[in-house]
């Protein structure tokens, strides 16, 4: 049982991380980014190519994931959502998009980084071992406990800063924030930008424990929608609740369930369609949006 | 006013040098040769590892004048076309080969895929060429199908068998993604471990393809103690994670695939970890590699930045394409003719030492040589590298 909580919070950890920056950007933009997944890959294969191909430390790699893909989210949004919100009022057109970008993001990565699967050698070495009763890498634990720093200095950020307090009247109330003088073309790509450079930090922090490849994206993303699903879509807590429970299910099914077959994916969706019956919202998400 | 009359002559002279070869080669007539498989998502490395052999050796080819068969030199083009590991993007691309008048293909690469295609194969006039182990492809009445790989059914229980008496194996678990392929070569590697008289400590335990943390998936199988690990038709994308997982839980048993492995991707995901790990390979071994599969890893390097070891086995194909259709040139648009050249055909193996054939095999398995003859490689992997553990030959 304790092996099953422990990988239950070291999944539900990862999972938050990544589906934070997915709801970050619904909330403020009303976007589904289907390439959210792809830009989480972009991430990991940035970090690959930094420490591995380049020689450099994890450090920097992370850095550079961060920093690159923030750019590849500023750039995303001003050059093709902005315009195409501008124009469009209907939400299928900026679904379209986010599809379209996944599917270039692939190409790109394709063409820049190869077919392979890639991977960083473990930054530590190691197991904890607790008497045959947990047993975890320690590279595992160090990543969670990334991960969970980083959830921790995201709501920091989020609550305290100016910025952060800018985006959360933002997703709050789009024109009463304008009214009040939110500048919200600037504040919609610093939004967008964090989203993608979270995705990127995810990206890069997982490549040294699952490596990366070309078509972890699309399957990326579908678990990220099903995190924000859980939890409401636009909420933070709600993002991070999705993950911890997602990433809990996962574990105790694939352990209690696994005499049965691979029949664990198929109880969560058959019990998230339940719940989305009751409560349509998620956790913590409003009825009305 | 010299030196431009210099420059236009230069001009000139160089315009005609360049194109010399490629007026040489525009006077050959073009071969195509079709390539049906997985080239984007997590399997994409089986695929590209394909194509790339095929894009390789026709450039090569090419290069040297093209290939005469008959009366008529022929220059190899290939004809690409991705299916996604989905079946119906398979059916699609089959017909999209029958459109292009194309009788040779290459692929599918997976199991579901080889089965969808083979209605389109045989009203189309198409022999393919899948890296599939369906036994129904390729036994009587199907005729249109040749295996250009050794099938798990054929690597497995030799692997087995040797573990078994060399090292003592006793308890085998299997381990699978959750799709037809793996599921399939699960289900055949536990006949065979049983015909073997191992004891299948654990048999059902399958992941999906996309996860991305194999430790809850591998806790209830470690538990079980087995001596062999085997991770059934894995992916070269899950090998290392798996591999990682099952050694950090403390497993310090035997770990084999029947699949092909890339060693550089094993070294990235899994480190000193994948130690030991026994995986089939391919014909690019030092003791039996000649020196021209050593200049096709150099070609497909210099072409593509990388080499592939999946290529090892994948380079075989359009040889055997080519070589054939040479022994019996009436066969470049009948396929009914291939067929009939395949029980007596024996040419020179350029890509190994020695006087080793290419020559169609699999009466033992199938009733009918409907499979390529390349060598069982059997490897472990040591050092960053692979190994061999043993060599051995399928009739």
């Amino acid at each position: 049982m304790e092996q099953i909580i422990a990988n239950g919070l070291y999944l539900g950890a990862q999972y938050a991380l990544i589906a934070l920056g997915l709801t970050l950007i619904f909330s403020l933009m009303n976007v589904l980014n289907f390439a959210h997944g792809q830009m989480y890959v972009f991430g990991g294969f940035v970090t690959y190519t930094v420490v591995v191909q380049l020689g450099l430390p994890f450090i920097v790699g992370l850095f550079a994931s961060a920093i690159v893909l923030a750019i590849m989210g500023a750039a995303i949004e001003k050059f093709l959502f902005a315009p195409v919100i501008r124009r469009s009022k209907r939400d299928e057109s900026t679904m379209l998009l986010a599809a379209g970008i996944a599917f270039f993001l692939d190409a790109v990565i394709l063409l820049a980084f190869g077919e392979k699967q890639r991977g960083v050698p473990k930054i530590v070495n190691g197991v904890f071992n607790w008497d045959m009763r947990i047993i975890m890498p320690y590279d595992r634990i160090l990543i969670g406990v990334l991960a969970i720093l980083l959830i921790v200095v995201f709501i920091g950020f989020m609550n305290y800063s100016r910025t952060g307090r800018a985006m959360r009247a933002l997703a709050q109330d789009k024109m009463a924030a304008q009214l009040m003088g939110v500048n919200v073309a600037r504040y919609s790509m610093i939004g967008f930008a964090l989203g993608a450079m979270l995705a990127g930090l995810v990206g890069g922090l997982l490549v040294t424990i699952t490596g990366v490849n070309l078509g972890m994206g699309g399957p990326t993303s579908v678990k990220a929608f099903l995190m924000i699903m859980i939890g409401g879509a636009g909420v933070i807590s709600g993002a991070i609740a999705g993950g911890f429970i997602l990433g809990m299910m996962e574990s105790v099914g694939l352990t209690v369930l696994s005499a049965y077959g691979d029949i664990t994916y198929l109880v969560i969706f058959a019990t998230l369609m339940v719940f989305l019956a009751v409560r349509p919202q998620g956790l913590m998400g409003k009825p009305w949006g | 006013m010299h030196k431009r009359t210099f420059l236009k002559f230069s001009a000139l002279a160089a315009a005609t040098v360049l194109s010399m070869p490629l007026m040489a080669h525009a006077e050959n007539a073009t071969l195509k040769i079709g390539f049906v498989g997985v080239t984007s998502g997590p399997a994409a490395a089986w695929g590209i590892s394909n194509q790339r052999s095929m894009e390789t050796r026709a450039a090569w080819l090419n290069e040297l004048g093209g290939v005469k068969i008959g009366d008529k030199t022929y220059n190899i083009q290939i004809v690409p076309f991705d299916d996604q590991k989905d079946p119906k993007r398979a059916i699609a691309g089959m017909e999209k080969m029958a459109q292009d008048g194309v009788h040779y293909v290459v692929g599918p690469n997976v199991d579901d895929g080889a089965a969808a295609v083979r209605p389109v194969a045989e009203q189309n006039g198409i022999m393919y060429f899948p890296y599939a182990f369906p036994k129904e492809l390729f036994t009587a009445p199907a005729s249109n199908a040749i295996l250009g790989m050794v099938a798990n059914y054929q690597s497995g229980p030799a692997i087995y068998k040797y573990l078994k008496e060399n090292k003592g194996v006793k308890k085998v678990a299997f381990v699978a993604a959750n799709e037809s392929d793996p599921l399939s070569q699960r289900e055949s590697g536990i006949a065979a471990a049983q015909a073997l008289d191992l004891e299948v400590v654990s048999g059902n335990v399958t992941y999906q393809v996309d996860t991305t943390d194999f430790t809850p998936v591998l806790l209830p199988v470690i538990q079980a103690s087995p001596d062999l690990l085997v991770l059934s038709g894995v992916s070269p994308a899950n090998a290392p994670q798996l591999i990682r997982s099952a050694r950090e839980l403390g497993y310090t048993g035997f770990i084999s695939t029947e699949t092909g492995q890339d060693a550089t991707v094993l070294q990235e995901g899994a480190g000193e970890l994948a130690e030991g790990f026994i995986s089939v390979g391919g014909a690019s071994t030092p003791e039996l590699a000649s020196d021209t599969m050593k200049e096709f890893v150099d070609r497909y390097t210099k072409m593509f930045g990388e080499y592939n070891d999946e290529s090892n086995t994948k380079v075989y194909a359009l040889e055997y394409i080519i070589e054939t259709l040479k022994a019996n040139p009436a066969a470049i648009d009948n396929v009914e003719e291939y067929k009939k050249t395949m029980d007596t055909f024996e040419a020179a193996n350029p890509f190994m030492k020695g006087d080793a054939k290419l020559k169609y095999v699999g009466m033992t398995s199938f009733g009918q040589k409907r499979q390529v003859s390349v060598p069982l490689v059997v490897n472990e992997f040591k050092g960053g590298k692979f190994e061999t553990l043993f060599v051995g030959q399928v009739d």
